[in-house]
């Protein structure tokens, strides 16, 4: 359990810029998803942070003391892979007790064979066997203890792939897409079995996925990664409903958030304070699928026709084409309400304290707000 | 083509229910007849001459001989320079298997990832495979010469004492060991580079979370189990390719000094082409073939059916 302060890192491959100045701080035991698209660096950074990549410039510190000069496996980190990097000749207990054996046993004990038979190594044999066996347990595979990798399942592999991180009391866990090789009622409920993992271990995580979703439903706090960047640090609250950015703002979240392009007139007419905008050409309005309600559409600032309707079930989706918008306009509705038609036309009502203003290059003008229209 | 119409055709439908027709059994022996006939004649005819020849006192040019049963089994089994023979061989298969494998594996993990250069070194070190061994062998003659020869003249430079090396009878044989692990270790070295190549690089990066705390370590963790099958794929195909070894023995030593580098194919070849005792040439050959038999056996029953666990 240790604190991570991530200092100005910088990494290129070749002359491709892959992380741009990263600054980050993760608080002792808390879960920290890095989620952005494939290819924003974060599973670079994860790299960095557990030794297996150098960093150009920049500072790591563990527990407060820089690591830097550690390699990966002086860093007393434990990671979970995405394809789980079990060793395939070895049993699910063998895989569980590899970081035991490399740690507890002398290179002479770990021998095959006569290691068995050193003084003082039956004693250690036996504890690691009790620690695997605690482990197996916690994770409901103590039954596959003899099987090998390639009899598992992907979900079992995963459990081992997590039992051989936690095995050990490391100071942190990352985890790197772990969940992406399993089908999708299988990673719903292993988001659960992580999460619960951590408020047992009460170890620090950082966890790296692409999809917000996990980020969403794990997280203390989410760190959205763009390009080399992070574009924005907080909680799953703040980056859904606050965000900084208008890729984070389309990056979290489902359906994602829709968008208008809004000159001067639209945004009067929304009750923006166009006064205080510097430059109204290039501004964006973006709004929640659950942030606006259908209204008459005579008179409405926005309206269109409905061309399609989801229904969850639970939730029922109505997608209208609005002329200002870059895309469909997704509304969030209960089922059991009257429903549109498909062909008919609606006016939108935006709530106008879920009304995010963005202007052309993307940014955030949190000084203007919506009045109540 | 063929791969669409494979592709789109579900389960080529074979009827083992129901009876051929007389037209279909026609075909089907004139598709298989061509291959048939090149297995009889090449492999299956010659072997069956042997057989019967290894039982008969036939000797090359002689207009008469007889049937005299497993006589010349017999013969080998009180010769002692048959036994010497196989003893030589045994030997150095060992020697070229353990050498070639240890070396070839050396390199190939010296070579993993070595950037440009690589293949240029994968193909210096690949050469002896492929060069013509009895060429070669004239080259190791002259190298190992004892009074002009490259080694002595590098090895007088320590301090050692010149050698007749291939003349030596303690030495001879693991001189022919040393040419033939130089011949074969890059052969080795292709196919482990490929194994090498095959091992993914998260089981690295998770032996060095583990702590695995030594490259060694993680070669013991990782690379050695991983690469099992193909060792082992390595050491057969080698023990094949030494138990043939002829050429070096016939261009630089003939067997000798006093059969201290008689070897299978050689005391055969000698029987057969020296002294010209056919049957008993044969008997040789018998034992070889059914030597061989038993190490390719092994190959597919055991190494193919290990398929690398991923």
């Amino acid at each position: 359990m240790a604190r991570i302060e991530i200092d100005g890192i910088t990494k290129t491959f070749g002359r491709t810029p892959v992380l741009r100045g990263i600054d980050l701080d993760v608080g002792s035991g808390e879960f920290l998803s890095l989620v952005g698209p494939s290819g924003c660096g974060k599973s670079t950074l994860l790299r960095i942070i557990a030794g297996l990549t150098r960093e150009d410039r920049g500072a790591i510190r563990l527990a407060g003391a820089g690591v830097d000069h550690l390699p990966a496996r002086d860093r007393d980190l434990a990671m979970v892979f995405q394809n789980y990097a079990l060793y395939p000749h070895l049993t699910v207990a063998e895989n569980i007790a590899v970081p035991l054996v490399m740690r507890r046993l002398t290179p002479a004990q770990r021998l095959p064979l006569v290691g068995r038979r050193l003084s003082g190594s039956r004693a250690a044999h036996a504890a690691i066997a009790a620690d695997v066996a605690r482990v197996a347990e916690t994770l409901g595979i103590a039954a596959l203890a003899n099987r090998r990798p390639g009899e598992l399942s992907g979900g079992q592999r995963q459990r081992v792939a997590l039992g051989r991180a936690m095995v050990r009391r490391p100071k942190a866990f990352l985890m790197d897409e772990p969940l992406s090789n399993l089908d999708a009622k299988l990673r719903v409920e292993m988001r659960a079995e992580i999460a619960a993992l951590h408020r047992r271990l009460e170890t620090t995580f950082v966890y790296v996925t692409h999809d917000q979703a996990e980020a969403m439903t794990m997280s203390d706090r989410i760190a959205v990664m763009m390009d080399g960047s992070i574009l924005q640090v907080g909680t799953p609250d703040e980056v859904y409903a606050d965000p900084d950015d208008l890729r984070v703002a389309e990056f979290v979240g489902s359906p994602k958030i829709n968008v208008i392009a809004a000159d001067g007139p639209l945004a009067v007419a929304l009750g923006l304070d166009v006064a205080r905008v510097p430059d109204p050409m290039g501004l964006r309005l973006a709004f929640r699928a659950e942030a606006a309600t259908l209204v008459d559409p005579t008179g409405a600032a926005l309206a269109g026709p409905v061309v399609h309707l989801e229904n969850f079930g639970g939730d029922l989706m109505v997608h209208l084409a609005i002329a200002a918008a870059t895309a469909l306009v997704v509304l969030r509705r209960d089922p059991h309400d009257p429903r549109p038609r498909i062909g008919e036309t609606w006016g939108l009502s935006i709530r106008p304290d879920r009304l995010l203003a963005f202007d052309a290059a993307g940014q955030r003008l949190r000084s203007i707000v919506g009045r109540a229209a | 083509m063929t791969d669409m119409t494979i592709a789109s055709t579900p389960a080529a439908p074979i009827a083992t229910d129901r009876p051929r027709r007389p037209h279909e059994e026609r075909a089907a022996w004139g598709l298989v007849a061509p291959a048939a006939t090149l297995i009889v004649v090449i492999l299956a005819l010659p072997l069956i001459v042997v057989v019967a020849l290894s039982l008969t006192d036939y000797q090359l040019g002689a207009k008469l001989w007889r049937f005299v049963g497993l006589a010349n089994y017999a013969d080998l089994a009180k010769d002692p320079v048959f036994w010497r023979s196989i003893a030589n061989t045994a030997l150095y298969a060992v020697a070229v298997v353990a050498g070639s494998t240890g070396l070839g594996l050396a390199v190939a993990l010296m070579l993993q990832g070595t950037g440009a250069l690589a293949p240029l070194w994968r193909t210096i070190f690949f050469l002896p495979v492929m060069a013509s061994l009895v060429a070669m062998a004239i080259v190791w003659e002259f190298m190992l010469h004892p009074t002009f020869g490259l080694v002595n003249a590098v090895l007088g430079l320590v301090g050692v004492a010149p050698m007749n090396w291939l003349q030596n009878g303690a030495t001879a044989l693991p001189a022919l060991a040393v040419i033939g692990v130089w011949q074969q270790f890059g052969f080795a070295m292709v196919l482990f580079l490929a194994g090498l190549s095959g091992i993914p690089t998260a089981l690295y990066d998770a032996a060095e979370m583990d702590g695995a705390p030594s490259a060694w370590a993680r070669f013991r963790l990782v690379t050695w189990p991983l690469l099992a099958p193909v060792t082992l794929f390595v050491v057969v195909i080698s023990t094949i390719r030494s138990f043939q070894v002829f050429d070096t023995v016939h261009a630089l030593t003939r067997g000798g000094p006093n059969k201290a580098t008689e070897v299978l194919l050689y005391t055969m070849y000698a029987e057969g082409f020296e002294f010209f005792r056919t049957g008993r040439a044969a008997a040789i050959a018998v034992v070889f073939v059914a030597a061989m038999l038993v190490l390719t056996l092994t190959k597919v029953l055991v190494v193919e059916k290990r398929i690398p666990a991923r």
